[in-house]
């Protein structure tokens, strides 16, 4: 018989062994379904996670994307992590990603054709903010209402990605483009664009905020009372409240925050590798980040790297769509069944597995 | 803009159906819910469904297959959820989450070679001179099977449960665990079963939106559905009949809107589209925001795990 035994205390092994334990299983069920699908399941798991940096024809291609894919997950995920670890469960990030998108390029839009340095710093606030207001309305409507924010999170990403259609078709649509929906593109006014800064490395703004981010979050967790109040918050809710930490600032701060990385993301993505808001510029960063968070085990330095691993299939998913014919919805199943694996393994944390009989105590 | 070209009773009629996919969903989450759990992967379930129902009723030619079939599939997918939540015991947020992150993978997936064809036709029951009824007859009775079987679901939760033995047991699972634990009965396995019902309603609900209310496969067609369907739970404060009238106010909303659209009102299409998003949102805040009345109605044991040690 088996039997799962609680461990006095969590296993520090094993929070740190399910990721890669979990990226392997999923290997090995993707090949299965890789296998399902009719190819050949070694060509395309080597074709996803080893082709994109090691390939000699694709990998000057691929590699600098690494980088671009992995700025806007990281960045979203790291905002994502601080709630998830309060128990409060913002998955409206892709919601949060269009607003700063379209709030910081209406700014960029509405100065052109002026060209001034103080330009794009002025966009990154804009967009922030416009992420952090679209965040407030869960927020306050939770500390406010009672209202539950995982509903009203995820319903106003339909309401934003509906504004956004109308952004693209309307007020922000470029008078110069023939009709055709879509704004202006930012890469060709200087003062607004987010170019890459060393050439062919995919490095733009966005990832060096990415980077402060994991940094900001490192220390805010370990060092600031408020990244304790925001663990202990998420471990013992009762005691928090005895401790005087104040669930209502917890939750403004907790999904402001995550709303404005969210919408500095969208912005950095829009006056970068996007280039122009146009109805579907958003390809869903905002949900993957919710895989990078906790396949990251919620640290800053955990999503670091599940960042780039999850930014490796993306591209590796490209790759292996045009290399060997995989559907890109198949991707999308790996994304998810990696999810699984991780939350299913997270058992061996807190549990011990027993067989055999067992003593009554 | 010309109003008058809305018509009352074509209108109601399309309300019912556009209702029906949700009143579907929203019930089987109810029943998990009663049970204690709180499956968030309704959106991957009704997606899994209405591929799964419409793949099936293309390739046998027969719908009534086509829905067992879409059933079937939120069913598997929800026991995916049920065993890591019951089981390995997962936090249940966020493996609802990957259920529908997966459930809308794999459905994309599945459907490539269905986009764009046709599926065979549910037909509508034949009430003979009931449907001549002037205003009630088009209303309610030119409808296909599946309406009278979410309608006669209502009834049958309903009674489930709160007149019958099972459903108690249901509620005091749902309700305490621990209690329910020490009477004996088997939290995880009526949990498991009761995880496993709404999958199948959520399937069949997906299924209803790809072989009627469309009726087409495209990709991500749900839409948010299994979302709102979530929330008309909470706004019908865990009854069967309020989930009914949530549901119907919602598809009333979203059928008003796009004859609104069609009429060429003058507000923006977008604007017109968002609405049902915007009004589920105002709608759980006015339910929500009396804090007795969801902590009375709501399972206390909503959302935590089950471990017999604990």
């Amino acid at each position: 018989m088996i039997r799962l035994e609680k461990r006095p205390q969590p296993s520090r092994f094993w929070t740190a062994a399910t990721p890669v334990v979990a990226v392997l299983a999923t290997m090995v069920a993707g090949g299965i379904l890789f296998a399902a699908l009719g190819k050949d399941p070694f060509v395309a798991i080597r074709t996803i996670f080893w082709d994109p940096l090691f390939n000699e024809q694709f990998a000057a291609f691929s590699r600098p994307q690494l980088l671009v894919k992995a700025g806007p997950l990281i960045l979203i995920a790291i905002g994502l992590s601080l709630g998830f670890r309060a128990g409060i469960w913002n998955i409206g990030a892709e919601g949060q990603y269009i607003m700063g998108a379209i709030c910081g390029a209406g700014v960029a839009l509405a100065f052109y054709p002026l060209q001034a340095w103080w330009l794009f710093p002025m966009m990154v606030m804009a967009g922030a903010l416009g992420g952090w207001a679209w965040a407030m309305i869960p927020a306050i409507l939770r500390t406010r209402f009672n209202t539950n924010e995982i509903l009203v999170s995820l319903l106003l990403v339909y309401v934003a990605e509906n504004i956004l259609a109308s952004m693209s078709l309307g007020l922000l649509r470029n008078p110069q483009g023939s009709g055709f929906p879509g704004s202006r593109n930012l890469q060709q006014y200087p003062s607004a664009a987010n170019p890459e800064l060393i050439a062919g490395t995919g490095m733009h703004w966005g990832i060096v905020a990415a980077f402060i981010a994991v940094i900001f979050a490192y220390v805010l967790l370990s060092r600031h009372i408020m990244g304790f109040n925001i663990q202990l918050a998420g471990q013992a809710p009762r005691a928090a409240r005895f401790a005087g930490v104040s669930p209502a600032r917890l939750v403004i701060f907790c999904l402001g925050l995550s709303g404005a990385l969210a919408g500095m993301a969208g912005l950095f993505e829009v006056a970068g590798p996007a280039g122009q808001i146009t109805i579907d510029f958003n390809v869903g960063y905002g949900f993957t980040a919710i895989i990078v968070a906790f396949l990251g085990r919620l640290q800053p330095i955990g999503i670091l790297l599940a960042g780039l691993l999850m930014a490796l299939t993306y591209i590796g998913g490209e790759l292996s769509q045009f290399m060997l014919g995989l559907p890109a919805a198949a991707i999308q199943a790996f994304q998810g069944m990696l999810l699984f694996f991780l939350l299913a393994g997270d058992f061996l944390i807190n549990y011990r597995i027993r067989v055999g009989r067992t003593a009554v105590v | 803009m010309d109003l008058s070209s809305i018509n009352p009773v074509l209108l109601l009629s399309a309300l019912i159906v556009a209702s029906t996919p949700i009143l579907l969903a929203a019930l089987g989450e109810l029943v998990v819910e009663k049970a204690g759990v709180l499956n968030l992967g309704v959106e991957g379930m009704m997606i899994l469904g209405a591929i799964c129902g419409f793949a099936v009723a293309v390739e046998t030619g027969n719908p009534v297959i086509g829905f067992l079939g879409g059933a079937a599939g939120g069913a598997a997918l929800s026991l995916i959820f049920a065993f890591l939540t019951q089981y390995l015991l997962s936090n249940q947020v966020a493996t609802g989450l990957a259920l529908t992150l997966f459930g809308l993978g794999l459905s994309a997936m599945i459907g490539q070679g269905y986009s764009g064809i046709q599926a065979p036709r549910t037909a509508d029951i034949d009430f003979g001179p009931l449907a001549d009824i002037p205003f009630i007859g088009p209303v309610f009775f030119t409808h296909d099977w599946v309406v009278y079987a979410s309608l006669f679901l209502v009834v049958a939760v309903w009674y489930a449960l709160t007149r019958t033995r099972a459903g108690l047991i249901l509620r005091a699972v749902g309700e305490n665990h621990d209690a329910a634990h020490a009477l004996g009965y088997k939290v995880v396995r009526v949990r498991m079963l009761a995880i496993a019902f709404g999958g199948a309603c959520a399937g069949l609900g997906g299924a209803y939106l790809s072989l009627v209310r469309v009726p087409q496969w495209t990709e991500g067609m749900t839409a948010g559905a299994g979302w709102i369907a979530l929330a008309i739970v909470v706004f019908g404060a865990w009854k069967p009949g309020r989930v009914l009238l949530g549901a119907y106010l919602f598809g009333g909303i979203s059928v008003l809107q796009l004859n609104l659209q069609a009429a060429g009102v003058k507000v923006p299409v977008e604007f017109l589209s968002m609405s049902p998003y915007v009004i589920t949102i105002l709608v759980l805040v006015i339910i929500s925001a009396d804090r007795s009345r969801v902590a009375l109605n709501a399972p206390a044991s909503l959302g935590r795990s089950f471990h017999a040690s604990s």
